[in-house]
């Protein structure tokens, strides 16, 4: 095995880490937006619940109430978007930037007064921690050519909430595509009328999706500061949410594409890191920072209908009036 | 009579205006009382602290206004892309690059022009980068049809990427580690206005970051009431906001006003910097824009995207802003950003929410206010 091809494999299995996030939150904005809702409170979700999990995992000594909790807040927040675009009919970007700046300030106040850390929550313990899971026979089978060190190296080693956003991503397909509440959930997100004029709650359908996405933003969240992290530190999710949602419209609002979005942008995070000040011979060092601003860029140009043109769900954005 | 029970009476226009965006503010602050309370502490007593905190010590009322200034700008340009239904959450991207218009300008002209050609020209350098962050998710919006808020959102991020790479790298003062610039030249700057009540010989005012770009804002309201009622570019921002098909069908070019309002808007908040780059830290600092930006949605919901409400909604936002750093300093369990948080509430109930007491407060109204008796009898 050479070095190269090792090394682009550290870099795969770090794309898989920095995008398992990713792919949670933008399956949570796929549930949403799929059934009508713009959800730009992705970001502001997963910083809550990314606080909850490490407050609650602080408090309790388990990681798995925290996670139980992150994914309760993140639902509650959703709820709360809800009452908002959906029971009184409210401006759903207003709602989404309401949320994440609510977000950002209770994290922060509450951090402070329970922990009086200037909004960091205690550093926990590896067994407060979703820590790596090796997959049996990794170790063994390492000696095979090829494949042995990518299962070790890439598919081995990630912590249970890396495999619980890998199997969101198929979940969410089966749901959306071969479930009768995944007809109507993209029924209602194209035709409103439609459904309601079936006798469908149009209100409870949307409520349901947006609480689906909930809870997957509480997992993400949980990841961030009990699995990736070990802790939480303020404006932890620094732009993840946003992120997840330039992927949902990368993906075209489809789950297995938006995935693909995820693993890309996450590709690109991890070898902005590598390549940090790495002097290369034509081009010299390439400016990192504008290599973050990559997912943006690129989904500004998909948006503008430069690379395809997306098609998002047709009943988006406008509240449904019985 | 039995209009109490089905759909709710039309709300008096006056209470439309006033009362219900009151009752919002009101019950935000309720529900930040309640978090308040849910930390120990005394909520009465901390929000009093919040809001006389502007008010208290000498040189506060400057700080309030210096943040004010800053919430005209941004407020003022989400009202004007507002008027157009546009939503324009791309301020701090915006006000971003008015900085970087002020930097760029200061570097390629130093001190070589006197002050009187110098600060003009920042004024328009940091309108003309803004616009231009504003324009391309304009033509994007009006000839590609891609979303404005998803587009400005991307620009947000974008900018802010530029002027770390450009604050780290070209823009960076030699010699110096962090992500700043030289201080500008003394021709180069917007005096502070202490300073100027100074040399005018109005006595001694205590010092405080508030500058002459505070009466540009207060300029540029008055430009926007002129522009939105008194023009004809004003008038047909307004018609394609109510109806984009009439207004095309009346003959108006709706892409071009697309383009045309976000220029304006985008303008709007990149003069933000005159306030933060020009005048206070007089060199760009990185993150100057500090989710003003943002805020300025909020200033312009409350202020309904009126230049009064705005100005009145600023000045609530930079007493807050203000009172939040007396919180700081005089509670242990409580930090400033206790103001993010009152702002989300705000934004939840004023914007969001706008809407949910409507329906009661009509009934109420109609219950209580005596009504003219209409000639044909009962109507209801």
């Amino acid at each position: 095995m050479n070095d190269l091809a090792f090394q682009l494999l550290l870099a795969l299995d770090a794309s898989i880490r920095l995008a398992a996030p990713l792919m949670l939150c933008a399956m949570a904005g796929i549930f949403s937006e799929r059934s009508g809702i713009v959800d730009i409170s992705l970001e502001g979700k997963l910083l809550a619940s990314a606080f909850v999990a490490a407050a609650v995992t602080a408090a309790t000594g388990s990681v798995w109430v925290g996670l139980g909790a992150a994914m309760l807040s993140s639902m509650m927040l959703s709820v709360v978007h809800g009452f908002a675009t959906i029971t009184h009919r409210g401006d759903q970007v207003v709602s989404g930037l309401a949320i994440n700046m609510l977000a950002t300030g209770f994290t922060i106040v509450v951090g402070h007064a329970v922990f009086a850390r200037g909004g960091q929550t205690p550093a926990l313990t590896d067994n407060q921690r979703f820590g790596p899971i090796t997959l049996p026979f990794a170790d063994q089978l390492n000696a095979v050519p090829v494949l042995g060190p990518i299962y070790k190296e890439l598919l081995s080693g990630h912590s249970l909430l890396v495999y619980m956003a890998l199997i969101a991503v198929p979940m969410t397909a089966f749901v959306l595509y071969r479930s009768r509440f995944g007809l109507r959930l993209r029924a209602v997100g194209e035709v409103p009328e439609a459904v309601d004029t079936a006798g469908i709650s149009v209100f409870w359908l949307r409520y349901r999706a947006l609480m689906f996405g909930g809870l997957l933003c509480g997992i993400a969240g949980a990841y961030l500061s009990t699995a990736s992290g070990a802790g939480f530190v303020r404006e932890m999710s620094a732009g993840k949410g946003y992120i997840a949602l330039a992927a949902v419209i990368f993906g075209n609002w489809q789950p297995f594409r938006a995935l693909g979005a995820c693993f890309m942008f996450g590709f690109l995070e991890a070898m902005t890191a590598r390549l940090e000040g790495v002097d290369f011979p034509v081009v010299g060092v390439l400016p990192t920072q504008l290599m973050q601003a990559l997912p943006y860029l690129l989904t500004v140009l998909l948006l503008a209908g430069f690379i395809g043109r997306p098609t998002p769900p047709a009943a988006i954005g406008q509240p449904y009036v019985k | 009579m039995f209009k109490f029970l089905g759909t709710p009476p039309p709300l008096p226009r006056w209470a439309e205006v006033l009362l219900l965006p009151l009752i919002n503010l009101f019950v935000a602050f309720l529900a930040c009382a309640l978090v308040i309370a849910a930390i120990g502490e005394k909520p009465v007593e901390v929000l009093w602290t919040l809001f006389q905190g502007p008010f208290l010590f000498p040189g506060n009322m400057g700080y309030t206004l210096y943040y004010t200034t800053n919430f005209i700008f941004t407020g003022l340009a989400v009202a004007v892309a507002f008027h157009a239904k546009m939503f324009n959450i791309g301020g701090e991207g915006q006000a971003t690059l008015g900085g970087l218009g002020v930097g760029l300008l200061v570097m390629a002209l130093g001190g070589s022009l006197p002050m009187i050609l110098m600060v003009p020209l920042i004024v328009l350098s940091s309108a003309a980068f803004g616009a231009a962050w504003a324009l391309v998710p304009g033509y994007l919006q009006a000839y590609r049809g891609s979303h404005i808020v998803i587009t400005t959102i991307m620009f947000n991020f974008i900018a802010a990427a530029i002027m770390v790479s450009l604050l780290s790298g070209p823009m960076m003062q030699p010699g110096q580690m962090s992500p700043q610039t030289a201080p500008f030249p003394g021709n180069a700057i917007l005096y502070k206005t202490h300073d100027v009540l100074h040399w005018l010989g109005i006595g001694k005012v205590a010092e405080s970051p508030m500058n002459l770009s505070f009466f540009i804002a207060i300029l540029a309201l008055i430009g926007v009431w002129l522009l939105i009622w008194r023009t004809r570019l004003g008038y047909q921002i307004r018609a394609v906001g109510h109806n984009p098909e009439a207004a095309h069908y009346a003959g108006i070019n709706v892409p071009r006003v697309v383009m045309l309002t976000m220029a304006i808007s985008g303008a709007l908040a990149g003069m933000m910097a005159l306030n933060e780059v020009a005048g206070a830290q007089q060199r760009v600092i990185l993150n100057f824009s500090g989710n003003y930006g943002f805020v300025g949605i909020a200033v312009a919901l409350i202020g309904r995207n009126h230049p009064i409400g705005i100005f009145l909604a600023s000045l609530l936002f930079g007493a807050l802003y203000q009172g939040g750093t007396e919180i700081d300093f005089n509670y242990q369990s409580i930090t400033r950003e206790m103001v993010v948080l009152i702002q989300g509430l705000i934004i939840l109930f004023s914007g969001a929410l706008y809407y949910m007491f409507n329906p009661w407060l009509a009934r109420l109204l109609y219950l209580v206010l005596p009504r003219k008796s209409s000639p044909e009898g009962a109507v209801s």
